[in-house]
């Protein structure tokens, strides 16, 4: 029988070692997954290259991965926000990477290499510093820039919803990058709020078919990161 | 951002809310608008009534509608500046790369981006001072600029301490080279075209020469009347 329902939130990330690649889905704090993260800095990988929208805020959640010292590079398009301190402290002090995406470019890039798609080419930083050193290619009358397709060793994302099969329904604009994430992970870790019985799902309204995904965890009542941060929560 | 009540303005300049009412004036019924952090988004409150405007924000919604009522915030419906929201009824939700395949394939009608500099040539600075001890960062900007059919900036004219932003080019890092169709600022409405800067509408109570000292590239007379 199919189930992909971990033991815990410990055994779903127990097998990301050091120095592995992780997506992380979430813009600002819609669609984070705390608790995942948490456990990840419970079970403790370092030197990892994080892939995700943002960098975090307060000392929770993915700022509370970069303040442990877990992380070695970000790729991001937006590494600062109103309560972001985390990252930019150790960005000037040199103690962290970035690799700046433009936000379009950055979910193609996902969304491509979930599809199999090595390169593609867009308009998007044309002329800017982000196209630097990229190869560009003029077709018709317009330059475009190569960019590289994306994957990663783990994909930790949120949903709303999820049945034993991995299929997935999100919750509004929590949705963002999770179902690209999940795509393009060899290993795809969902935290979801319920989870249903087979069939419960309407096929139609399936936003994230279960083939990508491989673990499920059931975290009933997750956190609100702006929440954690009003209360000055710190995370260990 | 100063208030228009600062010492050293001009008291017939343009408000915020001014410059995001002429912004909406021109918007035409039907379109799909995307609008930026801070002026941009006062242009949401200013359609003109008879006018169905539609509003994505890249972070997955299509039909976004106004700020909910205290006590009614949904941390999982935001907006780009990850501000809460409130979905209208027809609206949908849809992952980032949907969200920007709207964005770098040509489907969104109208821009309306901030700027810290805009270029004769119709080029925009406005994600990044060049600043060394700076954090970069970029978000969408450089997807919006790149593929919606219209880039419209509103922007004050001159900078906090009074250096025009609108300029022959651009000193701060680019977001994208000839990108912008229209500026709006307190003083002006200025098209961006071949011949150069052209200045439509000018503020009450200015003239061109007025506009003209505030700015670091040429204007050129559109046959704007001070309104």
């Amino acid at each position: 029988m199919i189930n992909k329902q971990a033991e815990s939130l410990a055994a779903a990330v127990a097998d990301i070692k050091d120095g592995a690649t992780v997506m992380i889905g979430g813009f600002g704090e819609a669609g984070s997954p705390i608790e995942l993260i948490h456990a990840l800095i419970d079970h403790g990988a370092r030197n990892l290259t994080v892939i995700s929208n943002n960098t975090g805020s307060g000392r929770i959640g993915l700022a509370a991965l970069i303040a442990n010292k877990q992380v070695r590079k970000m790729i991001c398009s937006y590494p600062r926000s109103a309560n972001s301190m985390v990252f930019p402290e150790l960005f000037r002090r040199g103690e962290i990477e970035l690799e700046l995406v433009p936000q379009g470019t950055l979910a193609e890039r996902i969304r491509a290499g979930g599809a199999g798609i090595p390169a593609f080419y867009t308009a998007s930083a044309v002329g800017t510093l982000l196209a630097a050193g990229k190869e560009t290619r003029q077709f018709k009358d317009r330059n475009y820039v190569m960019e590289h397709g994306l994957r990663s060793d783990f994909s930790l994302v949120k949903a709303a919803r999820a049945d034993r099969y991995g299929n997935l329904v999100y919750n509004k604009t929590a949705r963002n990058f999770a179902p690209i994430m999940c795509t393009a992970a060899t290993t795809t870790i969902v935290q979801v709020q319920e989870l249903v019985k087979v069939g419960e799902i309407d096929p139609e309204a399936v936003v994230t078919p279960g083939i990508y995904v491989h673990r499920i965890v059931v975290v009933t009542n997750p956190a609100q990161e702006s929440q954690l941060v009003k209360e000055n929560k710190c995370y260990p | 951002m100063l208030p228009v009540t600062a010492p050293g303005k001009i008291s017939t300049d343009w408000s915020r809310q001014d410059m995001a009412r002429l912004v909406a004036a021109d918007i035409p019924d039907g379109a799909c608008v995307n609008l930026g952090i801070g002026i941009p988004e006062l242009v949401a409150q200013c359609v003109p009534a008879g006018r169905e405007v539609i509003f994505q924000t890249e972070n997955g919604l299509l039909g976004m509608g106004p700020a909910p009522a205290p006590g009614q915030e949904n941390p999982e419906l935001i907006n780009a500046g990850k501000k809460p929201v409130t979905a209208i009824p027809g609206a949908a939700y849809f992952h980032h790369a949907d969200s920007f395949a709207m964005i770098r394939g040509g489907h969104i009608d109208i821009c309306v981006l901030g700027a810290m500099q805009v270029s004769a040539q119709g080029d925009l600075a406005n994600w990044s001072t060049g600043e060394t001890d700076a954090i970069p960062a970029v978000g969408g900007a450089m997807d919006l600029v790149a593929g919606v059919k219209k880039i419209f900036v509103v922007t004050e004219h001159t900078t906090k301490n009074g250096e025009p932003k609108i300029v022959a080019a651009c000193t701060y890092p680019l977001t994208g080279k000839a990108v912008v169709d229209r500026i709006y600022t307190n003083l002006a409405i200025i098209d961006v075209t071949p011949k150069g800067l052209v200045v439509r509408k000018i503020a009450p109570g200015l003239d061109l020469a007025a506009v003209q000292k505030k700015t670091a590239a040429p204007l050129l007379d559109g046959g704007a009347t001070s309104l």
